[in-house]
């Protein structure tokens, strides 16, 4: 896959200041969709008592994905060495099956459409599922 | 063959009302030329798709979206017999157009971005669920006479 060019990470950059400020409800919204949608990623969470959508472990780490997120909108230049110790965490700690990146990513996609049905053209389409794809190769990275 | 139950069936009737074919095929398919670029291998008759605003003014993929969402009108119409309805048009994808099937997720991702945009919070994770699991069904209908 390419990577970002100049005009894509312009196009990343302005789509995320303006969903900035919902990027925690966004977060929240996709990773409960992933859940319900997904159900195999449950297995993920299996140490979690509170699985159901609006839980407030679902909510943290929502806030806690977006969080990555929102960084690697400011390591767009070099995603790899940015994410070095995310991808570490993923590979060796949570050791998170690659494939559930683009399924997370599916649904942050879906819920940018929603939550800015007018924004999200297919211009901002294709650059933020660019952006999310070279994130998720940047995490899986140090897999191996 | 997949089974459904009531409530997923009167779930994907319920989406498939609040969608206009006009307009949501068109958009769909613009969006997958142009978030996944490599689909326009198989559009060499629709003209002009080098940019993204040649695409979303080309009457011709307008034209064809509105082909695509109507065949999936005929799925929504038989959802216990998907695969016998689209028998023709996967053996039609295979032997005649050469698509592979993986293209076909693709578009059914577009679709369900798509009608996100139009439906909002009306598609609740649930919905969204019952939605993907109906487009599933005719992606693997549309493979069924792949061999």
């Amino acid at each position: 896959m390419s990577s970002l060019t100049a005009k894509d990470k312009e196009t990343v950059k302005a789509f995320w200041a303006k969903m900035a400020s919902k990027a925690q409800d966004i977060g929240a919204d996709a990773l409960n969709r992933m859940l319900i949608v997904y159900p195999q990623t449950k297995t993920y969470f299996s140490h979690w008592k509170d699985l159901s959508p609006g839980s407030a472990q679902v909510l943290k780490h929502g806030k806690t994905v977006m969080g990555g997120v929102e960084y690697a909108v400011t390591q767009l230049d070099d995603l790899k060495a940015g994410l070095l110790s995310l991808s570490e965490l993923h590979a060796f700690t949570l050791r998170v099956d690659p494939a559930n990146f683009k399924i997370l990513s599916h649904n942050i996609l879906v819920v940018m459409a929603i939550t800015f049905p007018e924004d999200f053209t297919p211009e901002v389409h294709v650059c933020m599922d660019k952006f999310l794809a070279s994130l998720a190769l940047a995490l899986a990275e140090k897999y191996r | 063959m997949v089974k459904w139950t009531d409530q997923e069936r009167s779930t994907v009737r319920a989406v498939w009302e609040q969608i206009n074919i006009d307009e949501v095929g068109p958009e769909a398919l613009a969006r997958v030329l142009i978030v996944y670029p490599w689909t326009e291998r198989y559009f060499g008759s629709l003209g002009e798709l080098f940019t993204a605003s040649a695409v979303l003014n080309n009457a011709k993929v307008a034209a064809h979206g509105r082909v695509v969402l109507r065949a999936l009108d005929e799925a929504v119409k038989n959802m216990d017999n998907i695969e016998d309805t689209y028998a023709a048009l996967s053996q039609l994808h295979y032997e005649k157009l050469h698509v592979d099937p993986d293209n076909f997720r693709l578009l059914a991702d577009c679709i369900t971005i798509t009608v996100a945009c139009k439906l909002r919070s009306a598609m609740g994770p649930q919905v969204q669920a019952t939605w993907q699991k109906f487009l599933s069904a005719v992606v693997d209908a549309l493979q069924s006479q792949y061999h």
